[in-house]
């Protein structure tokens, strides 16, 4: 008889050990507060990371975890969900794990639709190695390693998502717990790869990096909540939205002759107005919430339908029968 | 052969008169035949044919391919030539021949790139017409061989195979190229002739090779059979050949490569282990043939996961080993590389994982598709840190069944990685096996971890020192494991230096204790030691036996040892080396196994080694031998 578990069952008894003020906090609370509500168990619960702050992250959960290599937790993560379709496997990840040394994982992850979940936080930094930029870092930024200011052009973790074909795409932010808390649930109600963006801030070497989003008194002008079937409005009274301009998105004020029915209306099955928003940059606010979610056969599912296939056509493997294949005789 | 013009005319005659069977039969106890052509010209396919024709004859046999690196070099030219090995005799066989006596060259570049391993007076048997001038020039011949006596020492045989191919499916209404491709059954058809080999079997394997499209059934068959009789009313055979059979021991044999060898020692494995199989892995030659293999084997259930790349392939096999799976990764030497450091995490998180290495001639790209044994210092000590992993390799084509089988009961008894060393000559190399009886295969014991009281996911079993393998969705053992250095007994993160030091020695401890798996050294020759031991390992096998048996009949005293446990070494190899005045160490290597046996066991020792892609000739180790024991 399963129990109704609650956080405590997923808090593991190893001291957490972020930088204080790390955005990491955040999420791993909105994570424990989150999972209990999905009705699973911890045993049947893994989490997978790679290298990196956020990879510190399995040791503090009480359910199996793997802390890996740099970069692969996707591939072992896909090893696992492939072999052991029964279990729920997440992983987590950062921009330098995810999207440098672990980005081909990362899309062929994706493009394959394996039924993970990858929390990638993205702090625009690499500060396990104490701050050099990172390949979501801005142009120009100054880091350790780019004294005269970057010159990488940097990725867009959601288009990148959407590009490789992933099939739930979605963003948010460490520091609002209930939007993130939606996200998870969305994610793991998801059959396929679940891809989210956690926007996080490392208080140590990129401090303030989404300031214009979770400041109190910022982020109503810059947040765009995207909601399924529901036009596209920000700002502090809810007096602007997102309009059409030919073929391009613009700000538009809200009143007079601007009425709602004039404003773009988020579909979460478009993938071209998902790519557009993806691509939103200022003076166009940052879309937060699900971009893209697609309903697709999972890699895993369509590998264990071919084992099961085969076994129906065939019957259980008989190694005796296999051996005796191919060219044979016999010496008296 | 090549018969004079007075001997002729009596064949012709008695073709004419009574059929040529009553031409004599000239008895061989070894014959080494090379089938070369371009590389769309079917000598592979030839030449297995041949093989298993020989094998249901009777004879010991080895084969070896030898594929052009490129899949279709341009047509004629000498960077396209296939060339396909066998090896049979009324003996013994342990390598697929040093010099061929018969080479069939279906065009002038395939002479080009085959003669200079011809022994002299070998046969040469060329289609005619493929000797044009384009072709000749193509190959880089200023005249035509055929006329200008280069070939005078050998015994050349001129056919018109493809006029022959022809016009025995004259009427069948095939287009010129479908006919172009039923000239190696010509070829075929003629040999078998020639050395007495039955052709129903190759009859039975178009039927079912071309069971879609039964106008080349029909075709091939006409061909083959027009070859045959060719051999037998041609004036130019004055005798046929027979290789009587081999005195073998009985059984059920299938004749079989050593990647497929590989693929199904790890299915064997699983069996008997009783869980499904995983293989990660990212398509490299000579290794993609595992992967192939396994793809077809569904249903046991095996899972074959083509990856994004090398470490992907390793990783995906850690992730499912992590789930209980039993995981392998198949690669060569440039994809060792990279999985170098998902090995290291998998010997420090402990997990039980095959690696496997079809070694290929390096460095770098190389050549890819020629063997080598240079990735054993790699085995042994490419990766960062002291994360010792056992070694497992295998020395001849069926051999690999019992390794990768081993190095599968060897991973999950010490839940360890184990790297298994084959190579491209295994590979794709071919010999007869005869196949086991599952049921007396080792047991492959398999023991979850399932109780919650006092679980620690590294406390250790006290004779293996091996871990628990505790699953994922099993109740009340969540446990995190990782590549930071953990704690002893619980495996929490850890960065105490004695627990470190302690950890690093447990480990090596448990990979040195794998020496109670390895059975007493086997010496061939002489057991209380001699003047002169060659050791070796993986596939110079076949070459060393050979020559220390040639040399041992000549009355001279030499051992021979060979080893398929490289880590840890058997416990008793120091003492064994050691009775014998010398020891050299045969292998395809600038002496890699050299430098472990000199440093383990202060033994004197002296390498022998070739690092040309090829492997050892018979005569090459012979010769050494015989240069050592005169001082």
């Amino acid at each position: 008889m399963a129990t109704a578990l609650d956080r405590k069952d997923f808090v593991s008894n190893q001291e957490v050990r972020w930088c204080p003020g790390c955005g990491d906090y955040a999420i791993l609370a909105a994570v424990q507060k989150t999972i209990p509500e999905f009705g699973v168990r911890p045993e049947n619960t893994v989490f997978i990371s790679g290298i990196g702050c956020s990879s510190r992250f399995p040791y503090y959960m009480n359910t199996y975890g793997f802390h890996s290599i740099h970069g692969r937790a996707t591939a072992i993560a896909s090893g696992l969900k492939i072999s052991r379709p029964d279990l729920d496997v997440w992983v987590v990840t950062g921009d330098g794990d995810g999207l440098s040394i672990g980005g081909n994982h990362l899309i062929h992850v994706l493009r394959r639709n394996v039924d993970i979940k990858i929390l990638l936080f993205n702090n625009r930094i690499y500060g396990l190695t104490k701050g050099q930029y990172s390949p979501t870092s801005e142009v120009g930024k100054i880091t350790k390693s780019t004294p005269a200011g970057s010159v990488d052009f940097p990725f867009n973790p959601i288009t990148v998502a959407l590009g490789t074909h992933g099939t739930f795409v979605a963003r948010s932010i460490d520091i609002e717990q209930k939007h993130l808390g939606e996200m998870l649930r969305r994610a793991h109600a998801h059959r396929g790869t679940s891809f989210i963006e956690i926007l996080q801030n490392c208080s140590i070497f990129n401090d303030g990096a989404f300031n214009d989003l979770s400041d109190k008194a910022l982020k109503a002008e810059n947040q765009l909540v995207l909601e399924h079937g529901k036009p596209l409005i920000f700002g502090k009274n809810r007096e602007k939205g997102i309009r059409m301009n030919g073929m391009r998105p613009e700000v538009v004020q809200l009143g007079g002759a601007v009425t709602e029915k004039d404003l773009v209306v988020h579909d979460e099955t478009n993938l071209s107005l998902a790519f557009m928003l993806g691509h939103f940059e200022r003076p166009l606010p940052t879309p937060i919430g699900v971009f893209y979610a697609a309903e697709e056969p999972t890699y895993d599912g369509a590998v264990n339908r071919q084992l099961a296939d085969a076994k129906a056509k065939q019957g259980a493997g008989d190694l005796r029968e296999l051996l005796r294949k191919g060219d044979t005789w016999t010496v008296n | 052969m090549a018969v004079p013009p007075e001997a002729a005319e009596q064949a012709a005659e008695s073709h004419e008169s009574a059929g040529a069977a009553h031409k004599p039969h000239v008895k061989r106890d070894q014959v080494v035949i090379r089938f070369a052509g371009d590389s769309g010209d079917g000598m592979q396919l030839t030449g297995m044919q041949f093989t298993s024709e020989s094998a249901i004859a009777g004879n010991d046999i080895a084969t070896l391919p030898d594929y052009p690196a490129e899949i279709r070099a341009p047509q004629g030219t000498l960077a396209g030539v296939s060339g396909f090995q066998l090896n049979f005799s009324s003996n013994e066989v342990f390598t697929p021949g040093d010099e061929p006596n018969v080479l069939v060259a279906m065009n002038p570049a395939a002479l080009k790139t085959n003669l200079e391993d011809l022994q002299p007076n070998a046969v040469i048997i060329v289609d005619r017409e493929a000797f044009n001038d384009a072709n000749i020039k193509r190959a880089g011949y200023a005249s035509n061989p055929l006329t200008d006596h280069s070939l005078d020492k050998f015994q050349l045989i001129e056919v018109d195979v493809t006029k022959l191919t022809a016009l025995a499916v004259h009427g069948l209404g095939l287009n010129n190229r479908a006919v172009f491709r039923c000239r190696n059954m010509f070829v075929l058809g003629m040999l078998s002739w020639l050395f007495q080999r039955p052709i129903d079997s190759t009859i039975a394997s178009l039927k079912s090779r071309f069971k879609k499209t039964p106008e080349l059934i029909e075709a091939n068959i006409r061909v083959l059979t027009a070859g045959y009789n060719y051999g037998e009313t041609t004036e130019m055979f004055a005798s046929s050949y027979e290789v009587p059979a081999a005195h073998i021991a009985p059984g059920f044999y299938r004749n079989i490569t050593g990647n497929s060898a590989t693929a199904l020692g790890f299915v064997a494995a699983a069996a008997k282990a009783g869980r499904p199989l995983f293989l990660g892995s990212y398509p490299i030659t000579p290794a993609s043939d595992i992967l192939h293999d396994l793809s077809g084997y569904k249903n046991f259930p095996i899972y074959t996961f083509q990856a994004e790349d090398e470490i992907a392939g390793v990783c995906s096999a850690i992730g499912a080993a992590f789930g209980g799976a039993i995981a392998i990764t198949t690669t060569s030497g440039p994809g060792m590389d990279l999985k170098a450091e998902a090995m290291g995490l998998a010997m420090k998180v402990e997990l039980p994982l095959v690696i496997t290495d079809v070694q290929r001639a390096g460095p770098s790209t190389g050549m890819p598709t020629k063997p080598e044994q240079a990735d054993l210092m790699l085995a042994m000590y490419g990766r960062h840190g002291e994360a010792p992993v056992p070694i497992i390799a295998a020395s001849t084509p069926a051999d690999c069944f019992d390794c990768a089988y081993e190095a599968v009961r060897i991973a999950v008894k010490y839940m360890t990685p184990v790297i298994l060393l084959t190579d491209g000559q295994l590979a794709n190399g071919a010999e007869p096996w005869l196949l086991p009886d599952p049921d007396k295969l080792p047991p492959i014991k398999v023991e979850f971890a399932t109780n919650p009281e006092g679980f620690m996911p590294y406390a250790r079993d006290a004779e293996t020192l091996s871990r628990p393998w505790a699953l994922p969705g099993t109740k009340g053992l969540e446990h995190r494991i990782g590549g930071l250095s953990g704690e002893n007994l619980t495996g929490n993160v850890s960065h105490s230096p004695a627990n470190n030091e302690l950890m690093v020695r447990l480990r090596a401890r448990k990979v040195e204790g794998i020496i109670r798996e390895i059975p007493p050294t086997e010496v061939f020759g002489d057991t209380e030691g001699g003047p002169l031991v060659v050791l070796g390992w993986g596939s110079s096998f076949g070459p060393i036996r050979e020559a220390v048996k040639r040399v041992r009949a000549t009355g001279k005293k030499v051992s021979h040892v060979h080893l398929r446990y490289l880590n840890p070494l058997p416990g008793d190899l120091g003492a064994t080396l050691k009775r014998f005045k010398q020891v050299m160490i045969a292998e395809m290597n600038m002496g890699q196994l050299l430098k472990m046996v000199r440093a383990d066991y202060l033994i004197d020792a002296f390498g022998f080694n070739k690092i040309q892609g090829r492997p050892f000739k018979v005569s090459e180790i012979e010769k050494r031998i015989n240069q050592v024991l005169e001082g």
